[in-house]
């Protein structure tokens, strides 16, 4: 147990922690505008819905373009189920949301995952796209859905501070996963499918495995996402939505998780940033984009990045050999 | 019994033959070399024993256990590993790591310790990590072990591959022309390397290979295939003097 308890992890709790503490009197404190203030959950919806998208983009090595259809069904679920019970306490009610959200779109991730495991990069991107607009469409036509007006009423029981916690969560969950034998096997199967095999490598169980799980935390932000606005309406998880949390993960590096997150931040805080420029507001939020994909290539870039990140190691004890970047 | 046991193994793709009426029967702690020219399906041996492809007639087993038409993931959980003519290692993965995931299905955990971090994955994490640097120990790789196995220079890849099979566990290891690209020196370390894999490792060993320094040097027995088939098989020596080996090889 003491392993649990090293200096990189205390070091780890400390940075949550402050981080935490630092939201917390930028909210309390009224030094934030109004305007920030809002942004604070879709900021941390969209660091969820990268990092888990990560976990199949980045470490299984599998493009997939319907991320907000799994969002969907999980806020569609979870806000149904939480409008269904308005006796409950609302951290109880938002609590079992949450949990029927994630796993309502994970199973979406086994329907989608099973068919599409013989697919392979552009067709499954294709497929999966086509996944999101059927879910999309479907969700327009139904009733109990509120159909393409969408859903209101929505108890509004998601704020910063749930956000924070669920982040950390999925964030803990996926950086410990992909640590493990488990994760070995994942990347594994993005490097060689062939030589995974054969050493014995499960590679059906591990591609679904990885789908639902993907799919279970992009259901939870769409839980968070519905109860922190208080309707839901089927246009947002078009395939726009998905396309965003895509460019999210390549902007932040294809599994970093660390590179996930920041770049969620950047992304979503951009368009509200330029809003002073009007109506060149989306030329300039596309030229920055493709102005930060030149620089994440560009070798100078990543050297000095390197060299940031040594200095940083090198306050905690410096490893034995550079893990090759 | 025999370790291997392969009885008529064929596959057609189409109407081509690649393999057909394909015997061979390898003992424990045997090295056994399986050679002939270009294109005479000696690969696609090694496909249909780890179950990459499909046998169409006949069957094989292992220790006793029939595994014909089973799937890789089966065949390699039965003691069945393999190295691949063209390298494929996990190229961004570390040297530690690419053994590490040979080690899988050795050393477990479930997946709620994995993402927990329980004491059961400190504990198995542990013994992986000191089994997986015996392992490179043994290949002289131990000093590379936090290396991206793509950074490590092509004769090394050709050992941290072996090492990685290694780790399965095997009770069969198959080598797709372990010498290639290997200059004499490097041969003859291989030679030494195999024959000390199989001692201490107690496995039998099944390679593919032109190089006939290494074929005479370390086999005891081979198998000869042209056009698929069997052309012959027995003592190493005596086959490779056999006027059809010769013929298939140089031409009449």
């Amino acid at each position: 147990m003491k392993k649990i308890f090293n200096k990189k992890n205390l070091f780890a709790l400390l940075a949550v922690v402050i981080g935490y503490l630092l939201i917390f009197l930028l909210v309390e404190q009224d030094i934030l505008s109004r305007q920030y203030r809002s942004l604070l959950v879709p900021i941390g919806i969209n660091v969820i819905l990268a990092v888990s998208l990560n976990l199949t983009t980045g470490f299984l090595g599998e493009l997939t373009l319907g991320h907000a259809g799994f969002m969907a069904v999980g806020a569609y679920a979870g806000c149904l189920v939480s409008m269904s019970m308005p006796g409950l306490p609302s951290l109880l009610n938002l609590f079992i949301a949450l949990i029927v959200g994630g796993l309502a779109a994970a199973v979406f991730g086994v329907i989608i995952g099973v068919p599409v495991l013989r697919l392979k990069g552009d067709y499954l991107a294709i497929v999966t796209l086509a996944f999101g607009e059927i879910i999309r469409s479907v969700i327009v036509n139904l009733d109990f859905t509120g159909g393409a007006a969408g859903l209101k009423n929505i108890p509004k029981y998601s704020n910063y501070t749930i956000v924070y916690i669920a982040i950390v969560i999925t964030i803990l969950v996926i950086v410990n996963l992909v640590k493990s034998r488990h994760g070995r096997a994942i990347c594994s199967i993005r490097e060689n499918r062939i030589a995974a095999e054969s050493i014995g490598i499960n590679v059906t169980y591990y591609k679904i495995l990885v789908f639902v799980l993907a799919a279970f935390f992009a259901g939870v932000a769409g839980v968070l996402y519905g109860q922190n606005l208080g309707y839901l309406q089927p246009a947002t998880f078009d395939y726009n939505k998905s396309i965003e949390i895509l460019v999210i993960v390549v902007l932040g590096g294809m599994g970093s998780i660390k590179g996930s997150v920041i770049s969620a931040i950047i992304v979503t805080l951009l368009p509200e940033v330029l809003r002073g420029a009007d109506d060149y507001r989306m030329l300039i939020y596309a030229v920055v984009l493709i102005v930060m994909m030149l620089l994440n290539g560009s070798p100078r870039i990543a050297e000095w990045k390197g060299n940031i990140f040594s200095k940083l190691h090198s306050i905690k004890k410096r490893p034995v050999a550079q893990k090759g970047e | 019994m025999a370790l291997l046991e392969v009885k008529n193994l064929g596959i057609s793709f189409g109407g081509l033959r690649a393999v057909d009426d394909f015997n061979i029967s390898v003992e424990k702690g045997q090295l056994y070399g399986l050679i002939g020219p270009n294109g005479a399906g000696k690969t696609t041996v090694f496909n249909l024993l780890t179950g990459v492809y499909k046998p169409t007639r006949g069957a094989f087993s292992l220790d006793g256990v029939n595994l014909t038409g089973k799937t890789p993931l089966q065949i390699s959980k039965a003691g069945i590993a393999r190295t691949f003519q063209n390298i494929r290692l996990f190229n961004k993965m570390t040297v530690l790591d690419n053994v590490k995931v040979g080690l899988h299905n050795q050393r477990k955990y479930s997946l709620l310790s994995g993402i927990l971090h329980s004491p059961a994955y400190f504990r198995e994490e542990k013994a992986m990590d000191e089994k997986a640097m015996e392992l490179l120990k043994v290949f002289d790789l131990d000093k590379e072990a936090a290396f991206l196995a793509c950074n490590l220079p092509y004769g090394k890849q050709r050992k941290l591959e072996i090492a990685r099979a290694l780790a399965t566990n095997p009770k069969l290891l198959l080598l797709d022309e372990p010498a290639a690209g290997m200059n004499p020196n490097e041969t003859a370390e291989l030679m030494k390397t195999i024959r000390f894999v199989r001692d201490k490792f107690d496995i039998a060993i099944l390679l593919i290979e032109h190089d006939m320094r290494l074929v005479t040097g370390i086999c005891e027995e081979v198998t000869v295939l042209n056009f698929g088939t069997e052309l012959a098989h027995g003592k190493t020596e005596e086959t490779l003097k056999d006027p059809k080996v010769i013929t298939a090889y140089l031409g009449e």
